[in-house]
Formats: structure tokens, C-alpha cells, sequence
């Protein structure tokens, strides 16, 4: 596919020109939130809605991850009952939601994000504490200078 | 040129290991090896980093010596005369209660607490970047906290020195363990490990199914000796199960009031919610202000994966000092044989 091969690409010849972290959001307490503000380095990269567009859904998935429902109660006390042995054989919601997130990120890298010379890094890979941006220079996609 | 490359090749050989894979293929390659084998905490990994243990297994070993002996005491003593005089139920509650038991502390052990990975040389020059740019002059240390709010309250992030970062609220660093826990409860020495987000809820299990387990126990051994009017074999049994009830019912009590008003023991220690000096509005602000759903979200909310990544392959980032340095050895022979002034791929221009 070539949208996969711009993102190998990318990685293998351009050099990194710098990093941008974006922070998580905890004003509604310790869920897993990042904060939609557009970092000002990305202004002449990415177009600010769609970044921010990129964000919220990061955002609801994680939320989705960590939903309090009906669903999580009854994984948790089917879990308690078997003395959390189920854990060893079965996928908690969670990681369900998780591989979700990584086909995302995956997705908007190869749609969106690398051919503006950008890379997002999964957040659970860093912890999940940020959401690495990785910007790389523009003369190996061929804009020159 | 490539001097002024040479830090962001570290770079980029630590960030994104999932996804990265050097070109160069044809040197030998070393072993790949796993990020527990390189964990800046103190932990102890078995099992190629299956299983996790604090670097001090605390009186782990007496606790399941304790629990082992009692019980096996109880099956081989109390027992058959139980059985044989009220009921076969008796040793099969026990039984069931004993596994309860031992399967929850062996999941509290070895299970990673929640530990939080330490920021990356990237994210920390980051995070301290926008501490000195924030006004602050360049001699002074950087500042320890940073102010949220979380609910209308105002909650004080601590930076971390070792992890080098601002910690989530509710961590804390075990100085035992030297790692970042989120939702950080305490280190049990019992269980020789901290208990945090991910083992809370095996913590818990163990101490009230332990509760239960000295409590039958006590009871039958009581109404064995009771029934068998002169003597028999249930002192020691009898004497560890009413020493143990007193501080396992505390336990578990003060744990019931932990869970139902989402508190850890970290923050009821200090006291960091109570209503001091008489502000309103110190309040916890993790409460859902009800006691089942404070309870549920605590024992049954979803579980999060280990964020460590104890198996994940490190990147070879040990190939690229001597492959780097052959690479330009060689391109830069090329260059003088064919007397090349443009540079071969790079595209620098100078």
C-alpha cells in the first residue's frame, strides 16, 4: 500500500527535526485525557481542526476503555469469582479498546499525519503520559527548500 | 552534518520500538533483548519477564508459610473429626477458602502494580524546557509541583526526580521499589510488593477471603476441641488463627472503608482530603459520592495492562555505534575514490 510505505519511509530517511508532547488533561480527574490545545509548532504542519478532530477521538476512545458500565461490572465480578484467574486466559475490555487505539494512531499516521512529515506515537507506549508528535524535516518527501 | 545528528540517533533507537527496524541486516546480529532485562527499578523478573517481584520479597515467605502450615494443620487434625461428626462440607468450604487465599496473595505478589515507565531523555528535556521558559530564572532549581484542578479542587502535581516527570495525581514513587505507582496505596511487606491500581483489587480479595479463612478455621477448631472434651491437636492452630483474626478483620475493615469512599492508604495517611482549617472545599475529588458506585469502580472497574511492557523486544540499538561507524567509513571512501563533491543520499546541502 502506498500510504504504508510513506510511513516506512519516513522513518528510515528523514531525520527528526524535533518532538512535541502533548499532556494529559486532568481536570476531570485520572482518566486518560490529553489536552485538545493545538501546540503552536504544528501550526504551519497540520491543519488545527483536524488535529484537534484527531484528539477527541483519541480522547473517547480512551474513554471508552475506561467506561464504569454494566459491561466492566460484570467482567470484574465474573473475574472476583474465579479469583481473577479469567485474566490469564481471556482479553479484558480494556486491551480490546487498547488494539483499537493502536489501529487508529496506525490509520491517521498513514492517512493524515506522515504525508505532512508528522508521526504520532501510540500514548500507551509512553506510558500513557503523552502523545509523542514526532516532526520530521521536509526535504525528504521531496518539498525541498 | 552528522555531528550534529549524533543525539538524535539515540533518539530515535529509544522512541517507538514497536515500529522500528534498523536497514542495515547484514552484520551479525545480536540477541534481541527484552525491556525487563534493562528496568531502571528494583524489581526481580522470572519466567523471561512474566513474572514481576520487588527486589525485597519482604515476608512474603512467612505469610504462605503461615497460611500453608495453619492450613495443612487444620486438614490433617481438625478434619476428620469434623467430618466425621457434623458434616464433609467443613473440609471442602476450607478447601475452597484456602485457594481462594493463596491464589490471591500469589496475584498480589507477582503481579506489576501499576507501575509507571520512566520518561523517555526526550519527554524530560521537554518537560524541563517549559519549566525554565516559564519565567523562571536560569539559576534556580525547577519548580517540584505544578497546580491542576480535577473537579473544581486543586490538586498539587509532584515532578519526580528519578522518573523524571510530573506524576499523575495519585502516584507516588515506592522509594523500596524506586518506581512510580499510580494510585499508589502502600507497600505490603506481607506481600512483598506495593499495592496500586493494577493489585488493589487482588489485595483486597486476599485480605477478606484471609479473614474468612482464619475466622472458619478458628471456629472449627474451636468447636473441635469444644466437641472432643478431653484435649486434642488444634493449639497451634488456634493460637495463629486468633493472633492473625484481630489484625486481618482490622485490615480488612479499614480496606472496606478505603473502597467505599475511593480513598487509598497513601492519601488517608497524610490526610490529604480531610477538612482541615476549615475549608469547604477539601473534599476528595475521586468520590463518585456514592458508596456502591465508589466500591464497583474500585473492585470492578476495568483493568488497565501493565504499562512496562516487561516482553516487548528492545530496539537493536546496540548495532548502530559500530554499524554507524562503518556506514560512513565506507561512504566516505567512496566519496574520495570517485571524487564525488555532491554528498551520496542525505541531500545536505552546505
Amino acid at each position: 500500500m502506498a500510504e504504508t510505505h510513506i510511513l516506512q519511509d519516513l522513518q528510515h530517511q528523514a531525520a527528526i527535526a524535533s518532538k512535541v508532547y502533548v499532556q494529559r488533561d486532568y481536570n476531570s480527574g485520572t482518566i486518560c485525557k490529553f489536552q485538545t490545545k493545538f501546540p503552536s509548532e504544528l501550526e504551519s504542519r497540520v491543519d488545527k481542526q483536524q488535529f484537534e478532530e484527531t484528539m477527541q477521538t483519541l480522547n473517547n476512545l480512551y474513554a471508552e476503555a475506561e467506561k464504569i458500565g454494566g459491561k466492566s461490572y460484570l467482567e470484574g465480578c465474573l473475574a472476583c469469582m474465579t479469583a481473577y484467574t479469567i485474566f490469564l486466559c481471556m482479553e479484558t475490555h480494556y486491551e480490546k479498546v487498547l488494539k483499537k487505539i493502536a489501529r487508529f494512531i496506525k490509520e491517521q499516521n498513514e492517512k493524515i499525519y506522515a504525508p505532512l512529515g508528522l508521526l504520532l506515537t501510540d500514548p500507551i507506549e509512553r506510558g500513557p503520559r503523552v502523545v509523542e508528535i514526532t516532526i520530521f524535516e521536509d526535504r525528504s518527501i521531496g518539498f525541498g527548500r | 552534518m552528522k555531528n550534529c545528528e549524533y543525539q538524535q540517533i539515540d533518539a530515535r533507537a529509544l522512541g517507538t520500538p514497536a515500529s522500528s527496524f534498523q536497514p542495515c541486516t547484514e552484520m551479525k546480529v545480536p540477541r534481541l533483548r527484552r525491556k525487563w532485562e534493562v528496568f531502571p527499578g528494583k524489581n526481580r523478573f522470572y519466567c523471561d519477564g512474566r513474572i514481576i517481584l520487588a527486589r525485597q520479597s519482604g515476608i512474603l515467605p512467612l505469610t504462605l508459610g503461615l497460611i500453608v502450615v495453619t492450613s495443612v494443620l487444620f486438614f490433617a487434625f481438625d478434619c476428620p473429626f469434623l467430618v466425621t461428626h457434623l458434616t464433609v462440607c467443613i473440609p471442602v468450604i476450607g478447601g475452597v477458602l484456602f485457594l481462594f487465599v493463596v491464589i490471591s496473595l500469589l496475584q498480589t505478589s507477582l503481579t506489576d502494580p501499576g507501575i509507571l515507565p520512566r520518561a523517555l531523555p526526550d519527554e524530560a528535556a521537554d518537560i524541563e524546557k517549559q519549566i525554565y521558559t516559564s519565567g523562571s530564572s536560569m539559576y534556580r532549581p525547577p519548580p517540584r509541583t505544578k497546580e491542576i484542578l480535577i473537579n473544581q479542587q486543586v490538586v498539587k502535581l509532584k515532578y519526580c526526580f528519578t522518573c523524571k516527570m510530573f506524576r499523575p495525581p495519585r502516584t507516588s514513587h515506592c522509594s523500596l521499589c524506586d518506581n512510580c505507582v499510580e494510585r499508589f496505596d502502600h507497600h505490603c511487606p506481607w506481600v512483598g510488593n506495593c499495592v496500586g491500581k493494577r493489585n488493589y483489587r487482588f489485595f483486597y480479595s486476599f485480605i477478606v477471603s484471609l479473614s474468612f479463612h482464619t475466622s472458619f478455621i478458628f471456629g472449627c477448631v474451636v468447636t473441635h476441641l469444644t466437641l472432643r472434651s478431653q484435649g486434642g491437636n488444634g493449639l497451634v492452630q488456634l493460637v495463629i488463627c486468633f493472633f492473625s483474626i484481630w489484625s486481618v478483620l482490622g485490615l480488612s475493615g479499614f480496606h472496606t472503608y478505603l473502597v467505599a469512599s475511593n480513598l487509598t492508604t497513601n492519601e488517608d495517611i497524610k490526610g490529604s482530603w480531610s477538612s482541615k482549617r476549615g475549608a469547604e472545599d477539601s473534599g476528595n475529588p475521586y468520590t463518585y459520592n456514592s458508596i456502591f458506585i465508589n466500591c464497583c469502580a474500585t473492585l470492578c472497574g476495568p483493568m488497565p495492562p501493565s504499562l512496562i511492557d516487561r516482553r516487548g523486544f528492545l530496539p537493536p540499538d546496540d548495532i548502530p555505534p559500530v554499524a554507524a561507524a562503518d556506514l560512513e567509513l565506507s561512504s566516505f571512501l567512496a566519496k574520495n575514490d570517485t571524487n564525488m563533491v555532491g554528498m551520496p543520499s542525505s541531500g545536505h546541502t552546505s
